[in-house]
């Protein structure tokens, strides 16, 4: 798929129109780290990867392993807009025997690559997936959106120390810095800065982006394919809740709920 | 008889394997020298994950590389193969039943010196709690091959434990290993001991003393604590007038919770030789360390007195 920058700018506000229709009125859901990806999601499944939603297992396909598995609904959107299942499965979220599970599940759900929501894991099994290419001789990238928040896990500073010492230049991480977890602020619990410097001193090449600049990830993902020997992080300054204009900035819906009026509101401010 | 140490077993079949098999990979987490994978590491560096001291990822890593098709067998303690990434071997491994052999080295308190940090004994219980999780203990060195190339056939998570000293060869050359199956290395009528892994050896000498006794002991090895079927366990201990478990081993979450569940049904004396829910210590030899807790044939003897009134 290669969409042109304006066809991505209105698949990221489908994807978002998606998020808020498949969680509903009344029912809790992960918007805010969702719709902060929704420019980079859309960048990557609808012009950036290559991968064919007919044949999900392909193997030269290019991984996206969303380490921050709470922002399931993003990439959901997304994969049905592609064709990986028909978009009815969307409004299955979360119901009994659903293959849209609250966190990703591989084994149910296709195009889902791993299984991902305690947090602080994917990004070590996309170093493994990426050892696992160069051993093949394969070419294909491995994606890994890893949240800010994330970042206070331990195991992402492991994984940040193998990609650089193994010299995973396959594998690309994007930063999602919407500044906000559960809670709060990130700033007021562990705070991620210098987050650059972090990153540049585990022995990765960094490039910082607007996440929410379509032309800027393009420019971020191709330059990324430019760099070897290390590991790429691109950091990517994104708003919590974009889109939506109640959820924006907000740990409130970070997994909130929306009234009825508020979700007639969300889609008013997507439908085009 | 002969005389073999598990780790080193293990090691040179691993060997075996990455010839037969490229899809082979082995990770370490800087114990390669101890859990003898440094023997893969010699032969097949690329294919070999030196990951350092930092276990999480390493399971994580290794569940990716499984995601390229790879069997990716991970070296470290049983103690900290089944402590430290628990969360990673139950979310990125065991939800998405993934081909990842998780090994834990110098299992039990056969790390006899290091003491209650380095020895485990609750990774049994820990690893067979994660549903698809599939757990091993061998016997002895000709278990501990035919085992380790029956799990890497075998497409999905194991754990597999390890003792670290030398044990004398039990398990018959020409028994096949088949994951999931008991084994009677002696029979008898009277009771019935279930043994696992470094247990297996004290339980046939115990047999063997109870036989001059006039008690006849059947010894069946359970190397496999996971799955098992409980028909199995029932149908061997039908008859006796007593069952005991032996294992290196908390009584809970290891075989003696394994046999009592089977035989939940049963009406039948049941007795464990197991460690009483406590941590282990230094001492100046594993089987001193053994005795201390009662893990040895003596043990087991008592416990057959006990279950018969002798």
């Amino acid at each position: 798929m290669n969409c042109s920058v304006e066809e991505l700018k209105k698949k990221a506000k489908s994807i978002r129109l998606n998020i808020v229709k498949m969680v509903g009125p009344g029912k809790a859901g992960h918007f805010g780290g969702s719709c902060s990806l929704a420019e980079i999601v859309s960048v990557l499944y609808f012009r950036k990867m290559r991968h064919y939603p007919e044949d999900p297992k392909w193997e030269d396909r290019d991984r996206l392993i969303l380490s921050k598995g709470h922002g399931a609904i993003v990439q959901y959107a997304a994969l049905a807009m592609c064709g990986y299942f028909p978009m009815d499965e969307l409004w299955n979220l979360k119901k009994l025997g659903s293959m849209l599970q609250g966190h990703p599940d591989m084994k149910k759900t296709p195009g889902i690559e791993a299984n991902t929501g305690s947090l602080g894991q994917g990004l070590s099994i996309s170093c493994g997936i990426a050892a696992g290419a160069k051993l093949d001789g394969k070419d294909y990238k491995v994606y890994c959106i890893v949240g800010d928040g994330e970042t206070a896990e331990g195991q992402i500073w492991e994984a940040a120390m193998a990609a650089s010492f193994y010299k995973l230049d396959n594998l690309v991480g994007i930063l999602d810095c919407n500044r906000i977890q559960a809670t709060g602020p990130i700033a007021e619990r562990f705070d991620i800065n210098p987050v650059k410097e972090k990153w540049l001193a585990f022995g990765w090449h960094v490039i910082e982006i607007d996440g929410h600049d379509v032309e800027q990830i393009i420019f971020a993902l191709d330059q990324a394919d430019k760099v070897t020997g290390k590991p790429t992080m691109i950091i990517a300054h994104t708003v919590k809740g974009k889109g939506i204009p109640f959820a924006e900035n907000t740990a409130a819906f970070h997994n909130g709920i929306m009234t009825r009026e508020q979700y007639e509101t969300a889609c008013l401010a997507l439908m085009d | 008889m002969g005389v073999h140490n598990q780790r080193r077993v293990y090691g040179e079949t691993l060997v075996e394997l990455g010839r037969e098999n490229n899809n082979i990979v082995v990770l370490e987490a800087d114990l390669g020298k101890s859990t003898m994978s440094c023997l893969f590491q010699n032969e097949f560096p690329e294919r070999y994950f030196e990951m350092s001291i930092a276990e999480a990822n390493m399971v994580s890593f290794a569940a990716g590389l499984s995601l390229t098709g790879k069997i990716a067998f991970v070296n470290t303690f049983a103690v900290f193969a089944s402590g430290r990434p628990f969360d990673q071997i139950r979310q990125g491994v065991c939800i998405g039943r993934l081909n990842v052999k998780i090994i834990g080295s110098s299992a039990g308190l056969s790390d006899f010196g290091d003491g209650a940090t380095h020895q485990s004994v609750e990774d049994i219980a820990i690893m067979r709690a994660i549903p698809n999780m599939t757990v091993i203990a061998p016997c002895d060195g000709i278990e501990t091959e035919k085992a380790v190339r029956a799990i890497a056939k075998y497409d999905g998570p194991v754990y597999m434990r390890l003792s670290r000293n030398d044990l004398e060869d039990i398990f018959p050359e020409d028994q096949e290993f088949v994951i999931g199956k008991p084994v009677v290395l002696k029979d008898g009528t009277d009771i019935a001991i279930f043994a696992m892994g470094t247990m297996v050896g004290p339980a046939l000498k115990a047999a063997a003393e109870l036989e001059k006794e006039g008690i006849s002991a059947r010894v069946i090895n359970v190397s496999t604590l996971k799955p098992i079927d409980d028909n199995e366990v029932i149908n061997l201990a039908r008859g006796m007038k007593g069952v005991i478990t032996a294992e290196e081993h908390s009584y809970i979450g290891g075989l003696a919770s394994v046999v009592t569940y089977a035989l939940r049904n049963t009406p039948v004396p049941f007795e464990a030789v197991a460690i009483n829910d406590c941590f282990g210590q230094s001492a100046e030899s594993h089987q001193e360390l053994l005795d201390y807790f009662g893990l040895n044939s003596e043990g087991i003897i008592r416990k057959a007195r006990l279950i018969l009134g002798a």
